[in-house]
């Protein structure tokens, strides 16, 4: 019998601009409330979030956090202790993984050790009683979808970690699951490696439109695979949005700390106006003018994050009275494309500073120099916990 | 030119001695032993203190004759008996295989996903029983399965039987002790196979659409054939020649190759006989030996 070649492949959806700021838009995976206790402990606590279809959303946070067993609750290898998750408008309650129309592709990559390549990539279609042409033709393209077709006779054994990991992603990917889920997919490759495979798994999600929701404690990771992150912590998501959302508009010291280095001064507001904000702060030993407004009780303790690379360094004064500060350079880490000062301000506080190196030939700024720092009005993020 | 210590010129040295050692243990006592046998199972049998002819004869005309009697090999393979006896040993040392394999997986599968402090108990309770001897538990067995043993009181107390089981001195006795005795010997090497097993994979298979008993044929029982295979060989090879079990459990019908041996050799002091049943035994079993073998090389070179 003739098989209709790749008729029943999802043509590819792109991401609609943004839909989860679109409160009419359908969520494709709803986590309503879920909560999953282990004895007296809450891996995951009250967690609600809606992922879109054909978005990469990733879970970040630190080992414990309770991603991964939130991501295992996802593919049915966990059970809720309470709330429910829905992927496509269907309650998943009590629904094995066997049965859901999802796949994982997992952080030791699983592959069976006995099968070879082919074999691998097969098993999900026989398992669902694929007719055989049609099994072969599709395991044949997922291979040329992930470099592997010279590699379909090897066993697990005989291929590195990254043709493994290939493999791992094409035997998930084969059975076009409504939702791929990821748990540490670049853990395991070293660097070059994964900078690599980051660009690759987007263009083969941009190609096939599945949804992915990735759980990784690389930031890195994060803001470069996702198109919204999940930072978790303590069994809570603490925020999510956008990578540049999460950058540059932590709503908590720990989201702000998290992600990228930062400088975070603590601080009382002591002007609070709907357009500006200024801060004292005994840490910094000077004050912290804010261009925006925000919501916080008068005299309340504050605490303003400054990115390293939005800290400006000089050793002639800058103008003004607030967003300066001086202090002594206390160490130098050269990294080539950009630089890495620490300045020791006379309060004993630490400023991370980076630097581009632009020029060849700078005025290089030594060991021990006295410099000033200062900031735009607009850099500061203030968050009040 | 100074002189290297002795050890050293004969091609010895430390490492080299401990080489030796297993060796010479080899030597002493296997090699020389079954060339001793060999050697009987060529003799005639005499009435003399060891009851065989010497095979080495050196006359007065200083000639040294060798006589090499092969009437014992002729004999086993015209006398039907032995046949009988053989197969039979093949057939209760296979079916015995079995059942160890029915009992002993599910328990060394449930030993391997145990958590690991309970796992340690569990493991001690499978070797607890090697700190008895064997003949004392064969023993403990009679006085469970007889007439008025504990099995039957207690079920005739129960009142679900009315008068004892016969159940010592059938095959079903036999087989109950030596799946009894053998069982460790299949558990122990199928766990430590099973114990290096990745258990997501068994999550990759669910997450691929198998049900958990699909998981289980595609995935742990093909990754544990290696175990399988050389639990098995532990229990069938030594179970073929076993000849305690079937004498004290079996009756007087069990006819089993290693109670041949033990007859000829004792009731019918039928040395050379025995030893050529012996040397034929050994011969049938070096086979499987080898597959063994060659499954502990594969097993500890990782290959899959």
């Amino acid at each position: 019998m003739a098989v209709p070649a790749g008729s029943a492949t999802n043509p590819s959806q792109p991401v609609k601009a943004a839909p989860w700021k679109d409160p009419h838009a359908k969520a494709y995976v709803q986590i309503d409330r879920v909560t999953k206790s282990f004895g007296d402990f809450k891996a995951v606590d009250d967690i609600s979030l809606k992922i879109y279809k054909g978005e990469i959303f990733c879970l970040l946070g630190a080992s414990g956090c309770g991603k991964t067993t939130l991501l295992r609750m996802l593919g049915g290898f966990e059970t809720p202790s309470s709330g429910k998750i829905f992927i496509d408008g269907e309650d998943m309650t009590g629904v094995p993984p066997y049965e859901r129309p999802v796949n994982m592709m997992f952080q030791s990559y699983a592959l069976f050790p006995h099968m070879s390549v082919e074999q691998n990539v097969a098993f999900g279609l026989k398992q669902d009683r694929v007719p055989k042409a049609e099994i072969k033709e599709r395991v044949a393209s997922m291979l040329e979808l992930v470099k592997l077709s010279d590699f379909a006779m090897r066993k697990p054994h005989q291929l590195s970690g990254g043709q493994r990991q290939r493999v791992a992603l094409a035997r998930a990917l084969v059975k076009r699951p409504k939702l791929l889920l990821l748990d540490e997919p670049l853990g395991a490759l070293d660097k070059k490696l994964r900078e690599r495979t980051q660009f690759e798994l987007i263009s083969i999600q941009d190609k096939l439109g599945v949804t992915f929701v990735v759980v990784t404690h690389d930031q890195e990771e994060a803001m470069t695979l996702a198109s919204r992150i999940g930072v978790m912590n303590h069994g809570e998501i603490v925020q999510a949005g956008t990578p540049s959302e999460i950058y540059e508009f932590p709503s908590s010291k720990f989201v702000a700390d998290f992600i990228g280095s930062v400088n975070i001064f603590e601080g009382k507001l002591i002007e609070d106006e709907p357009e500006y904000v200024r801060i004292g702060s005994e840490e910094l030993g000077g004050t912290i003018y804010v261009s925006h407004g925000i919501s916080a009780a008068p005299e309340a303790t504050v605490w303003a994050a400054v990115r390293p690379e939005k800290v400006f360094m000089s050793t002639a004064p800058p103008e003004g009275p607030d967003n300066v500060v001086r202090g002594a350079v206390q160490d130098i880490a050269y990294l080539g494309d950009l630089s890495i000062y620490l300045v020791k301000l006379p309060t004993g506080k630490i400023v991370r500073v980076t630097q581009p190196n632009t020029s060849r030939h700078a005025e290089a700024i030594t060991w021990e120099q006295q410099v000033y720092l200062s900031w735009d009005a607009t850099s500061p993020v203030v968050v009040t916990r | 030119m100074r002189r290297a210590p002795w050890s050293q010129r004969f091609g010895l040295n430390g490492r080299g001695l401990v080489v030796l050692l297993p060796y010479l243990w080899l030597l002493l006592f296997f090699v020389v032993p079954f060339v001793i046998v060999l050697k009987i199972s060529f003799a005639d049998i005499d009435l003399a203190i060891p009851p065989y002819t010497s095979l080495f004869q050196w006359d007065e005309k200083n000639v040294l004759s060798i006589k090499l009697n092969f009437n014992n090999y002729v004999f086993l393979f015209t006398n039907e008996l032995y046949f009988k006896a053989l197969l039979n040993s093949l057939k209760v040392a296979l079916i015995s295989t079995l059942f160890c394999l029915l009992i002993g997986y599910p328990m060394a599968y449930g030993i391997a996903r145990a958590k690991p402090a309970t796992r340690n108990l569990l493991l001690l309770l499978v070797i607890l029983p090697f700190w008895t001897s064997l003949l004392l538990r064969v023993y403990a067995w009679i006085g469970l399965l007889k007439a008025n043993g504990v099995i039957n009181n207690i079920l005739m107390a129960l009142g679900l039987i009315h008068e004892p089981l016969a159940m010592l001195y059938t095959p079903f006795a036999m087989y109950v002790g030596i799946v009894y005795s053998y069982l460790p010997f299949l558990i122990l090497p199928l766990y430590a196979n099973l114990e290096k097993m990745d258990w997501q994979l068994l999550e990759a298979a669910e997450d691929l659409g198998c049900r958990p008993w699909q998981a289980f044929y595609k995935i742990t029982l093909p990754l544990s054939r290696n175990g399988i295979l050389a639990g098995s060989m532990l229990v069938f090879i030594p179970a073929v020649g076993e000849f305690v079990i079937p004498a004290l459990l079996g009756g007087p019908n069990a006819l089993m190759i290693g109670r041949i041996l033990w007859d000829e050799f004792f009731s019918n002091r039928a040395w050379p006989v025995a030893s050529a049943v012996a040397i034929l035994l050994l011969l049938l079993l070096v086979p499987f030996m080898m597959w063994y073998q060659s499954i502990q090389a594969r097993e500890s070179a990782g290959a899959k």
